[in-house]
């Protein structure tokens, strides 16, 4: 077994424990790009460099801001004192958890594995790879930015900021005041109300 | 070389962890981290699988993995919106408290 699969192995892990139980969000976020550095360092030690490199631009880059600003966005005061205690929601949950993970290891052990048959790495290059993007793989390749382009406006259209229902025109007709466009009808309109 | 075995025991605790994070914890924010690190660790098995295969085609567990980063973070673009448009109804991340069905 290899030290440094160990090494990276034991700190993954620990800092993804410690990225899901933690109770300040921000050491939360912190600890979770430790774990994803540690999972790109597993890819490089698999000798898959273009998956590794892409974990590091795609998580540690991307994803891990997109998280902090979250949490700076939503940040309010239950956040904090999020309360602990053992209700039969935990409980069951301990149970699921415990039920997969127990069951995947044991079909793990009881797994006869062959022995590598390419002991020599598979070299992939990037050329290689943005070849195949192009020939073998070009209709997932569409599909894919045909996703994230309608991920990317699904996100700003879910995120945006709703029209405050005060300041719309409907709001206005329904109260019974004439419609108009200069400013004062506002004005006639919180006069009406009252 | 380090069998095929422990790899596969890693990302198994892995997503175990993920599990345990998106199921308990309450912060919406925190299970979306933990649905994100149960993806990583299915990631893990396809390299793991992919280096310790024979190849018939050299490059496919790679294209699997770099698809699958693409679409995961397409998911936590739109998850986090969510969550941040929630939030902006609710006044709170607690999954626990967003219990309405109606606006």
């Amino acid at each position: 077994m290899d030290l440094a699969f160990i090494i990276i192995a034991v700190l993954t892990l620990a800092s993804a424990v410690a990225a899901m139980s933690l109770r300040n969000l921000v050491h939360c976020a912190l600890c979770m790009v430790m774990t994803f550095a540690g999972i790109a360092l597993t890819f490089l030690q698999l000798n898959a460099e273009f998956v590794g490199l892409a974990q590091l631009l795609v998580y540690v880059g991307a994803v891990a801001i997109l998280i902090v600003f979250a949490i700076l966005l939503t940040r309010s005061e239950d956040a904090k004192k999020e309360v602990r205690f053992v209700s039969s929601s935990t409980v069951v949950g301990f149970g699921v958890v415990a039920l997969v993970a127990v069951s995947l290891l044991a079909a793990i052990q009881h797994t006869q594995i062959l022995p590598p048959q390419s002991v020599v790495a598979p070299h992939v290059s990037v050329k290689r790879i943005g070849e195949q993007l192009m020939t073998n793989y070009v209709l997932p390749l569409e599909v894919i930015g045909l996703l994230l382009t309608a991920a990317m406006i699904g996100a700003v259209v879910i995120a945006m900021r709703e029209p405050d229902p005060a300041d719309s025109v409907d709001v206005q007709q329904r109260n019974g005041s004439p419609l108009k466009l200069d400013p004062d009808s506002k004005k006639t309109a919180v006069v009406a109300n009252e | 070389m380090t069998p095929l075995h422990q790899y596969l025991i890693f990302s198994t605790l892995l997503f175990s962890i993920g599990l345990a994070g998106a199921l308990l914890r309450r912060n919406a924010i925190l299970v979306l981290v933990g649905i994100e690190l149960m993806l990583n660790a299915a990631n893990i098995n396809f390299i793991a699988f992919w280096r310790y295969s024979p190849n018939p085609e050299p490059n496919a567990g790679v294209m699997f993995v770099i698809f699958s980063i693409a679409i995961a973070a397409a998911e936590a673009a739109v998850g986090l919106a969510l969550i941040i448009s929630i939030y902006r109804h609710y006044r709170t991340t607690n999954v626990k408290r967003i219990d309405g069905l109606k606006g």
